[in-house]
């Protein structure tokens, strides 16, 4: 433990970005676990008195058409945003991983199975499969939660496929087996906890990812439906008061949107250094 | 010669089962429909008698294997169903729209080439500068950056603040008339056409779509070309060659960046897929009349066959950009298919 938290100093310090990307992510956690006690107004509270106002000292980032706090509904909307991305991601994780080690594992035709499905979802643009899911079933948030975890599965299966398959005849493996392990015992016990370090790194590229599909698909009203506060829906309503000038509707959920982004996709780099210092770009 | 035209054609073959498995997950996403898919397909205005007609049109009172055999038949008939929301056949819908689609993801992924390929170079040739710090943050906020929230401050900038760009509504402004069709791509119908204030026109209305998408595929391309770039110049026929006292540019561009670019056109079509689908979202943006404006008024108005059209379209124009891919690979890379 003290040689990984030494590790994990010196990666810190030789990159002051990774650093940067680390706090930035308690914070966005902090607001996504508090936000609804951090706000100072309802996020739902409509004050005609006080429609689309800039931002001044009493609203920060302004109001909206309705005279919401366009402040306050960003911060609540932190959990739904991370809730929808952090479900689909662990539901491709672990449906994914359980493939993509089972395929590299046993090979044959359960391989072959398992790769011409991951080949035929990758054949599809991703954000329109997810667009054709979510009208399938049905617009509500869990499609889109099952639509984001969909199409990222052949992330996973592909990851932890070639993880598997590299260790199906290690000597850990073999000296399980030898000793009398089945073959799901030693997946479970042997083999998957020695496939996580690079599969932390795929889910936290991949959480940047999930919230940019799922904003994506309320923005074009699918999914998440006024009046809740969700980033993609509240910058599809601030597109509207763009060309008569009023910015901050759009720019400050965009913004947050951007920031949660950008931070995982930092953390994703950040952790890879710290995981594989082999493969640091 | 011979050879390569047999590796094109096994190449050929083997898109045939993507496409067999895409045609495959679109009949499965039209019968997903919770409850009975006639009542969706024939719409909420439908009467009992247009439901039972669409009932037997798509075979669905018989077995899932026979409805899937007449959904392909009906797919080589060039038969997508009706458009809800239109009355229009869904292809004629959809064929009428992609040429705007396209037009303006070639002209995306073009600016974005230009400008991630250079940066690339430069990150990989000063590894560990101010540039390549550079690259990278601005490779990291790239892939971050929402399309549609992009656009919607490129609108902001040079729309409302400084007048530049022309309204955000659609191909033209309302002042000019479409060009005559040939290719259905504005700026080069309007160039055939000779044209010229028509063509300046449609490429003002592409500027602010096509740099949105550009920055959106700058990410990985550069990030690609860097990675591609290092691993050339590190390798062993760079550094005779810079032994040998040959000049610098003929060095980066004919023996270190041939090389890098073959990956690079690997990556272009996964590049091209996300490409695809920021489409839709920036078409909205700029109420561009492109098929995935289409499909979005189609999801709203739960016009299913036209969503559903739509994403096997966009499935197969994604099967066929990769072939092509494959295809240049091939007949350019002398080391492909060396090796069995």
């Amino acid at each position: 433990m003290t040689r990984f938290l030494k590790h994990f100093r010196y990666v810190m310090g030789e990159n002051p970005v990774t650093v940067f990307a680390f706090s930035l992510f308690t914070v966005i956690l902090f607001m996504g676990i508090f936000g609804h006690w951090i706000a100072p107004y309802d996020p739902l509270a409509t004050n005609t008195a006080m429609t689309l106002k800039p931002p001044s000292w009493s609203h920060p980032f302004g109001t909206d058409h309705l005279g919401r706090d366009v402040f306050s509904r960003v911060i609540v909307a932190t959990r739904l945003d991370l809730g929808i991305a952090v479900s689909a991601v662990a539901l491709s994780f672990l449906i994914g991983s359980a493939l993509g080690c089972s395929a590299g594992f046993w090979g044959g035709w359960p391989d072959r199975i398992i790769g011409r499905f991951s080949d035929t979802i990758m054949a599809f643009p991703l954000f329109v499969l997810a667009m054709g899911i979510v009208a399938a079933m049905g617009n509500s948030v869990e499609n889109i939660i099952y639509a984001t975890a969909i199409i990222n599965l052949p992330f996973y299966i592909r990851v932890s496929r070639t993880e598997a398959s590299v260790r199906r005849n290690a000597g850990y493996v073999n000296a399980a087996r030898l000793s009398g392990c089945t073959d799901g015992r030693i997946l479970a016990t042997q083999v998957f906890p020695n496939i996580l370090p690079p599969m932390m790194i795929q889910i936290s590229l991949n959480m940047g990812w999930a919230i940019l599909n799922a904003a994506g698909l309320s923005f074009i009203g699918l999914g998440v439906r006024p009046p809740d506060a969700e980033w993609g829906i509240m910058v599809a309503e601030g597109a509207t008061y763009i060309v008569s000038g009023e910015w901050w509707l759009a720019l400050f959920p965009g913004a947050a949107l951007m920031t949660a982004v950008f931070c995982f996709n930092l953390l994703g780099d950040g952790l890879r250094d710290l995981v594989d210092p082999l493969r640091r770009t | 010669m011979r050879t390569k035209l047999h590796q094109v054609g096994r190449r050929l073959l083997q898109a045939l089962p993507s496409v067999f498995g895409v045609v495959v997950i679109s009949f499965a996403l039209t019968r997903a429909l919770p409850g009975d898919p006639a009542i969706y397909f024939a719409g909420a205005m439908a009467d009992k008698e247009s439901i039972e007609q669409v009932r037997i049109a798509l075979g669905l009172d018989r077995s899932w294997l026979e409805q899937f055999f007449i959904y392909v038949g009906n797919l080589f008939k060039g038969d997508m169903g009706l458009s809800l929301s239109t009355g229009q056949p869904v292809l004629q819908e959809l064929l009428t729209r992609l040429p705007a689609s396209l037009e303006l993801t070639f002209i995306g992924l073009g600016l974005a080439v230009l400008l991630a390929v250079p940066l690339g170079i430069l990150a990989a040739t000063h590894p560990g500068s101010w540039i390549d710090h550079v690259c990278r943050v601005l490779v990291t906020a790239g892939v971050s950056l929402p399309t549609f929230f992009t656009g919607l401050f490129l609108i902001y900038i040079f729309y409302y603040l400084l007048g530049w760009a022309p309204s955000p509504l659609g191909r033209l402004d309302i002042l000019y008339l479409s060009p005559p069709t040939v290719t259905g791509f504005y700026t080069i119908d309007s160039l055939l056409a000779r044209d010229g204030e028509t063509f300046i026109s449609s490429l003002k209305q592409l500027i602010l779509p096509a740099f949105t998408l550009g920055l959106f595929a700058l990410a990985p391309i550069a990030r690609m070309t860097r990675g591609g770039m290092l691993g050339a110049l590190s390798s062993d026929y760079v550094r005779t060659a810079r032994a040998n006292g040959l000049a610098r540019a003929t060095v980066l561009l004919t023996y270190a960046f041939r090389n890098a670019a073959l990956p690079l056109l690997t990556t272009l079509g996964m590049v091209f897929s996300f490409l695809l689908g920021a489409n839709v979202l920036v078409e909205k943006v700029f109420s561009w009349p492109g098929i995935g404006s289409f499909a979005i008024e189609a999801l709203v108005a739960s016009d299913y066959a036209a969503v559903q059209g739509f994403v096997l379209t966009m499935a197969l124009l994604f099967v066929v950009v990769n072939l092509t891919i494959d295809v240049i690979l091939t007949l350019t890379d002398p080391r492909v298919g060396l090796d069995d």
